[in-house]
């Protein structure tokens, strides 16, 4: 309590205490399972993951080696999410400039929203069946709302006078759209992009874990079946991985667009 | 003038959508009810899970087991995580210290952790309270971090030049002031919570609306999954409510 609060530490300091913080982390982990209290096969050693990981790269499990699955999944991925955006995005902006077309949608998806979007995985499985398309469905229903919300708000809230000034000149409703309202919501629209594309990500897994049948999910799926810890933990860590690389890619563009734009 | 038109709008889309539904299920058999059930066996289904029960229970006991580890794992999560937040924002090398940890496991999305959970305290109870906890837990310590960390400066000085104590500190100036965006991550944490239950009971469960879920998938019973995603909504918006009334009774200086 003697420190003032937000007083920000030297950087030695702050980087011996996160590598005080990793270690005491990995060596907990470590001691514990290397030292038998938790039975090995549940809790494999960080060692054991790593290896176990690299072991996955070239040897197949569940019918397909870690690239292999991972490949599956961003296909998958890039189809749902790419789906959402496209449908997404556009109807947003719609209904940020119609109000008839928003007084329409805004009830149906108000209706919804609060089901979660790996409810819908029975259904999608029943109508897109269990290779690709029921997991797109899914993918799809977690990266659909936030491109539309975002796109619709960007769309609501541009600055009137842009507005004014395109109607005054007699631009038709289209042209505004595409001329008007589009640059000025960009970058509320990469952003919502940006939180779908995490959501979408979040619900592949979800997807995998219960309806597919090859992808990362379903080798954690069959690792856990097999009792093969390190293989389900390899799998989170590749989930992590991948998420987390999507998540940078889609920052950059943001931060990207915020530049040119002058907002940053 | 403009609240009525739009709920006549929306009220008038609604019950388009209702009859067109029932035309094209019933009436012109245009839409399979093999893949979509019509509002009649919709209608059957519900009153079947709520008087004879389906996969092994009424729907109102579903309801209250997802209910129950909801509430259990979202509470256990927050009760870590607003302190751990709390103490991350306060001190700097709390922050040093915990956060390479945090990061680490910060990317993976709570539904990966349902194998591991699984694996470790099978099909019951515990294993969905697991999840759950992982769930919940990231938004909370997020949330009340960058709430701390938000507070102005100014506010904290004049406490301190004040002379206030350590507790008095954390409970009248610390937590009031970051209690807005401790209540934002609550809420994330509280959607994260339901849909990763709900995941966790499609994989496996032996009782709970996922399980519903699961067995009208296995049984090929749309009505049935139609009236378990009907519920999953519903109570969805209920604790959402809730946790929206809370928060206004939790912090009135914040309502108009």
């Amino acid at each position: 309590m003697a420190s003032p609060v937000n007083l920000p530490l030297s950087k030695i300091e702050g980087f011996i205490l996160g590598i005080v913080g990793l270690a005491s982390f990995l060596g907990l982990w470590f001691v514990i399972s290397a030292s038998g209290l938790v039975p090995r096969q549940f809790l494999p050693t960080p060692l054991d993951v790593v290896a176990r990981t690299f072991h996955l790269l070239t040897e197949p499990f569940a019918g397909a080696t870690l690239p292999m699955h991972l490949a599956k999944s961003l296909e998958r991925y890039t189809y749902g999410f790419l789906l959402a955006a496209a449908v997404g995005v556009p109807l947003g902006m719609a209904m940020g400039w119609f109000r008839w077309l928003d007084d329409i949608v805004t009830p149906i998806f108000d209706g919804l929203r609060f089901i979660a979007p790996i409810a819908w995985v029975p259904f999608a499985a029943l109508w897109f069946g269990t290779g690709i398309g029921g997991p797109i469905m899914i993918i799809f229903s977690g990266a659909f709302p936030p491109c539309l919300i975002s796109a619709y708000r960007g769309a609501r809230y541009v600055d009137g006078k842009y507005i004014e000034a395109a109607q005054m000149l007699g631009t038709s409703n289209l042209r505004t759209i595409v001329d008007v309202l589009l640059p000025a919501s960009f970058p509320s629209i990469v952003a919502g992009l940006r939180v779908g594309a995490g959501l979408g990500w979040q619900s592949l897994v979800g997807a995998e874990l219960i309806v597919a049948s090859a992808g990362v999910g379903y080798m954690m799926v069959q690792g856990q079946s097999n009792v093969s810890t390190p293989t389900v933990v390899a799998g989170m860590i590749a989930i992590g991985l991948v998420g987390l690389l999507i998540d940078v890619a889609l920052r950059q563009m943001e931060a990207f667009v915020r530049r040119r734009r002058g907002l940053a | 003038m403009r609240i009525s038109r739009r709920l006549v709008l929306g009220a008038a889309t609604v019950s388009v959508l209702l009859i067109a539904w029932a035309l094209l299920t019933m009436v012109t058999d245009t839409i399979s009810t093999g893949r979509f059930p019509s509002p009649l066996q919709f209608w059957q289904s519900a009153k079947q899970i709520l008087t004879v029960g389906y996969a092994d229970g009424t729907l109102i006991q579903h309801a209250l087991h997802s209910l129950k580890l909801v509430i259990m794992g979202f509470l256990v999560a927050i009760a870590v995580g607003v302190p751990l937040g709390l103490l991350m924002g306060w001190s700097r090398r709390a922050e040093a210290l915990i956060n390479p940890v945090f990061l680490l496991i910060r990317p993976i999305p709570p539904l990966a952790w349902i194998p591991l959970a699984i694996l470790w305290l099978g099909l019951g109870d515990a294993a969905k309270i697991m999840v759950i906890f992982f769930a919940a837990f990231v938004p909370s310590v997020i949330n009340t971090f960058t709430g701390v960390r938000t507070i102005e400066p100014h506010i904290i000085e004049a406490a301190r030049m004040l002379g206030t104590g350590r507790w008095r500190f954390v409970r009248e100036v610390l937590v009031p002031a970051a209690a807005p965006m401790i209540f934002t991550g609550l809420r994330l944490s509280l959607q994260a919570s339901w849909t990763t239950l709900v995941a966790a009971e499609l994989v496996g469960a032996l009782a709970g609306l996922g399980r519903v879920l699961n067995m009208a998938q296995q049984d090929i019973y749309p009505a049935m999954v139609m009236v378990g995603m009907a519920a999953v909504g519903v109570l969805g918006w209920g604790t959402t409510r809730l946790l929206a009334e809370v928060e206004r009774r939790t912090m009135p200086w914040l309502t108009p």
